[in-house]
């Protein structure tokens, strides 16, 4: 294990939200399918979530929303990274969003977005796959 | 990883302190990159002035909230501070939860604040086998404090003597640390106790126990006596904190005594000697087995020593020849 | 047993047990194939179960039950504007419903005004109502038959200052206090478990809830100062057993706090309320209310020596199950909320919501309300289930399980109390990986098809459905902060100061700081205000572990 390259990968809980089953559950797969996961906290601001991106050096930050406010939180963590230089992390998504508006996260450059209810093996495979191919 | 990064200039912007170069580069050094040995051989000559505090003692006893607490203090001060919090793998799938970070909120929007949480991969002792190279990196990234965190599995955590300057072991009244500490005999090896937890009950009998178990320990003329701090770093509001300012400055006076006894050499000499041995350790390994790669003679010589033909030391005998005769011959 | 049928069955029951997962409930019990006397052979029946309207109350806290009092429907009714609100709750009034439940925005959940800046994009969110200041309360109980109706409000830290919102306004349409019935959730031990919309520490949080609980015990007799809930340990992931077991936990808690405090037991333990949720295995559920009813009135009477008989009543709330309900195949959600709710019903709820089918994931529309309200009225009025108390008394699988529950809930008990209480197993992170770990079991449970959930992991169908949000409406935010704004230049700012050094005052001494947040209210300081004083010198609570 030592010297192995594993997949870092930030679990965040932006904004005022403290439902924190999905974020968690989630975290422990991504551990039992071997992932370093990192998991801050409730009410993560998103340069505060940014910041732990960096200095972890994530390859992906999933954050968890289920209070509707994807629609302001999504544009402000792509916009801080746009804003740090950074373009290869990725960040995906879970919780209580529609797929109405999954369209426009896509467009922002946000990736895939997990419903209640998604496989967490499913959330697995997508993160190895995507991430295999950014390298 | 991004093969066209050019490592130079990432060493350049580390050492004028760009975050995200130190963040790339201690992942490729934790993941042991091709250009690891690049890497680190260039940062060294730029590291070795950083006072480290080792935090280390089982989980639950709050090691967090008190690094939480020292971060504050040394910013306080005007310090820039590095964070190693080390977590544990799973043995079974190799992942693992990295959440010390929760305790450090705080320290977030922090420039002077610089945390990595790093998982053991399958490292004993409480540290992770990079944790030697990151300090380096955020020595070299210009921390003047590098404050690491063990694992928080108690009594065997033994590698942070080898890391850091100063040692501090969290304990608590009643969690049979204070005694299992003094069996461990883990009293030689921590510069300072801290007590934490010390509104509970318990707390003024375990901090007589682990003084008197001090004063019992022989020690030469000027050589530090381990202090036992009662602290409290479970608080919402300032008042409720307790010896959070005493564990600062006795982290700092240990700091002084190291300098003024020149101690600090003999702890220098004691870090390196430990980096150099595993490095070589590393090092041979790597040399041998990718030696034997692909020859098919790793797996013969394991069936030979099961078939009672041969033994481990003389394996190792005729492999160490063979490689330094090759040596020899070139 | 030598019935023969029993002995086929236990064979049958050999072949099965190698399953034994698909045959467990959702608390990990094994469920028999079949339940016989023998499962039961301590019963009896004056002690285990006692008529209802009893001691124990085994069999439900009033002796006719249903068909002397039919239990109250209480259906959600929020909107983002406190007079959308308003309006909702008229249209439900007519409908039939007798109870009101309220909900907050999550900015005022977290104690925030609607002008903070953590509060953007959440404004009205969550189908809450968003309460800055009195104004707001007051739009919200317009016209509304104070006296006549049940208020329950889905408020937790922010408590002191709803409630006395509330009195200020109950005090303007001129109803006494007395008369005022309805509810506060008002329950900060389950935040720290598991909704995690706390504010400060574990015991200043508690003096505040001991104030509210003394001034409603002096001044406010038919209102429930107190909902302790179980649904919100359960929507995070407890098993029914844990939900009963850490919710009673913290009703004992509650008491013994109110009786640190100098309460005597009997003076508020009547008006102590509790909210279930109705999970999906039918006959686990009912066995839990049964078993709470027992264990409550064994504990409050024998253990704090309550002498009043209303104190030993446990009085239930029940919500169905919202995490259960699926955005594949809708419609099946109607069925699950029924069977949900008849359970609650046959388990002996005193009030009981429904969710509309569409509701986990959709904005509920009046056709979807109205078949969740039509739900408990066709239960109640054509099922027969309410021609007697307590139907299932009696079944050996019922006694049997309610016993169960009732053990395995004295073990928690014990765990608690080795970990020094309930305060201090939040404190060490106890709540947060029991139930962690649960959550995490039943996700396992679905991906390996141990557990079915129909039209998701089986009889799946290709059929799109997608997320319906209650989206905050960027219009109405602006609309309310600019209101917010106006309010507080409007406002006699001296008399606000001086309100706020009261209030911190009251907050760092010991007296009930109900009359200084009712008359802070009055003078217009708002809710996001108050708090911030209280966090000031409270301090804010973090959590302290992950699991």
């Amino acid at each position: 294990m030592v010297g192995e390259r594993k997949k870092r990968i930030l679990i965040a809980k932006p904004g005022l939200d403290g439902h924190d089953r999905g974020a968690k559950v989630v975290a422990r797969a991504l551990r039992n399918a071997g992932m370093e996961v990192i998991y801050a906290g409730l009410h993560q601001t998103p340069l505060q979530i940014v910041n732990t991106a960096v200095d972890e050096d994530v390859e992906a930050i999933g954050l968890s929303i289920l209070s509707g406010a994807h629609k302001t939180i999504f544009p402000k963590v792509m916009a801080l990274l746009k804003q740090k230089g950074i373009s290869d992390i990725l960040v995906f998504g879970g919780g209580t969003i529609p797929k109405k508006d999954w369209g426009k996260l896509k467009s922002m450059g946000v990736g895939e977005i997990f419903p209640p209810g998604s496989d967490t093996r499913k959330i697995a495979a997508y993160l190895y796959k995507v991430l295999e191919e950014k390298n | 990883m991004k093969k066209n990064s050019n490592i130079d200039e990432m060493i350049q912007q580390l050492f004028a302190g760009n975050r995200r170069a130190a963040s790339r580069l201690i992942t490729r050094v934790e993941n042991e990159t091709e250009d690891h040995h690049e890497i680190m051989k260039k940062i060294y000559p730029h590291t070795g002035q950083a006072m480290i505090v080792g935090l280390t003692g089982s989980g639950g006893a709050g090691k967090s909230t008190l690094t939480d607490h020292l971060i504050q203090k040394f910013r306080e001060q005007g310090k820039t501070v590095g964070v190693i919090v080390v977590d544990p793998s799973s043995p079974f799938s190799g992942g693992a939860l990295l959440g010390d970070r929760i305790r450090l909120q705080r320290h977030f929007l922090d420039d002077g604040v610089y945390i990595r949480s790093l998982a053991s991969r399958g490292y004993l002792g409480g540290l992770s086998r990079a944790t030697y190279n990151v300090i380096r990196i955020l020595e070299a990234m210009g921390m003047d404090i590098i404050i690491v965190e063990t694992l928080g599995a108690g009594q065997d955590e033994i590698d942070i003597i080898h890391v850091a300057n100063t040692c501090i072991l969290v304990a608590t009244p009643g969690m049979g640390d204070d005694i299992q500490a003094m069996k461990a005999g883990i009293m030689e090896i921590a510069d300072i106790i801290a007590l934490n937890k010390a509104d509970l009950e318990g707390a003024n009998r375990s901090l007589r126990q682990l003084q008197t178990a001090l004063s019992v320990a022989s020690l030469e003329e000027g050589q530090w006596a381990p202090r036992v701090i009662p602290t409290v770093s479970m608080g919402s509001r300032p008042e409720d904190l307790k010896g959070i300012d005493e564990l600062t400055s006795a982290v700092l006076e240990h700091q002084e005594y190291l300098d003024t006894s020149r101690s600090i050499d003999q702890v220098k000499f004691e870090r390196v000697e430990e980096e150099l041995g595993l490095v070589f350790k590393d090092e041979l390994q790597r040399l041998i087995f990718k030696g034997l790669r692909g020859t098919g003679k790793k797996r013969k010589y394991i069936n030979s020593i099961i078939e009672g033909k041969n033994d481990p030391y003389s394996v190792v005998d005729e492999i160490l020849n063979t490689y330094l005769i090759r040596k020899k011959k070139k | 047993m030598n019935n023969p049928d029993y002995m086929e069955a236990r064979e049958y029951g050999e072949d099965v047990s190698l399953d034994e997962e698909r045959y467990s409930n959702l608390s990990g019990f094994h469920i028999k194939p079949l339940y016989g006397p023998e499962d039961i052979p301590k019963f009896d029946y004056g002690t285990d179960l006692g008529l209802p309207g009893e001691y124990p109350f085994t069999r439900g806290i009033y002796s006719t039950m249903y068909r002397g009092k039919p239990w109250t429907i209480r259906q959600l009714g929020s909107l983002g504007s406190p007079s959308e609100a308003n309006r909702r709750i008229r249209q439900l009034i007519q409908m039939g419903s007798t109870g009101v439940s309220i909900c907050l925005d999550m900015p005022t959940i977290m104690g925030r005004d609607s002008d903070d800046p953590m509060s953007e994009g959440e404004v009205g969110s969550c189908g809450g109502v968003a309460i800055d200041s009195l104004e707001d309360m007051r739009n919200l109980m317009e016209g509304l038959p104070l006296d006549e109706i049940s208020i329950n409000f889905v408020s937790n830290s922010q408590s002191p200052v709803i409630l006395a919102m509330f009195v200020a306004v109950a005090g303007e349409h001129g109803i006494p206090l007395a008369k005022l019935n309805g509810t506060m959730q008002n329950d900060i031990l389950k935040e720290y478990q598991a909704q995690k919309s706390y504010y400060f520490p574990p015991r200043p949080s508690m003096r505040l809830t001991i104030d509210t609980l003394h001034f409603c015990s002096e001044d406010m007799p038919l209102f429930n100062p107190i909902s302790i809930s179980g649904y919100h340990l359960a929507s995070a992931g407890a098993t029914p057993v844990q939900e009963l077991a850490f919710t009673l936990a913290n009703g004992f808690t509650y008491i013994e706090e109110g009786i640190k405090a100098g309460l005597s037991v009997d003076s508020f333990a009547p008006r102590l309320s509790f909210f279930f949720k109705a999970h999906n295995n039918f006959f686990e559920n009912i066995a839990k209310f049964r078993a709470a009813r027992r264990i409550w009135s064994r504990t409050i009477r024998e253990k704090y020596k309550a002498g009043d008989p209303r104190s030993w009543r446990f009085r239930v709330h029940t919500q169905t199950s919202g995490s259960s309900l699926t955005a594949q195949e809708p419609e099946n959600n109607i069925m699950r909320v029924t069977i949900q709710a008849l359970s609650a019903v046959l388990g002996g709820t005193q009030s009981l919501h429904t969710n509309a089918f569409d509701e986990a994931f959709s904005i509920p529309t009046p056709r979807s309300e109205k078949l969740a309200l039509r739900a408990q009225q066709i239960i109640a009025r054509e099922s027969g289930v309410i021609n007697t108390a307590d139907p299932l008394g009696g079944s050996y699988y019922i006694e049997a399980l309610t016993n169960e529950m009732e053990s395995v809930s004295y073990e928690y008990f014990r765990e608690i109390e080795n970990l020094g209480g309930v305060i201090s197993a939040i404190e060490k992170g106890f709540y947060q990986s029991a139930i962690a770990d649960s959550a995490f079991k039943y996700q396992e449970e679905i991906e390996k098809k141990k557990r079915i959930v129909v039209g998701l992991n089986e009889f799946v169908t290709d059929e799109e459905v997608d997320i319906e949000l209650r989206e905050p409406d960027p219009e109405f935010e602006k609309q309310k902060v600019a209101d917010l704004i106006a309010l507080k230049k409007n406002r006699d700012l001296n008399v606000v100061k001086t309100c706020l050094n009261e209030v911190r005052q009251v907050i760092q001494g010991s007296d009930n700081v109900m009359p200084v947040l009712i008359k802070a209210v009055k003078s217009r300081v708002t809710l996001g205000e108050i708090i911030n004083v209280m966090r000031d010198i409270f301090g804010e609570f973090r959590e302290e572990s992950i699991y």
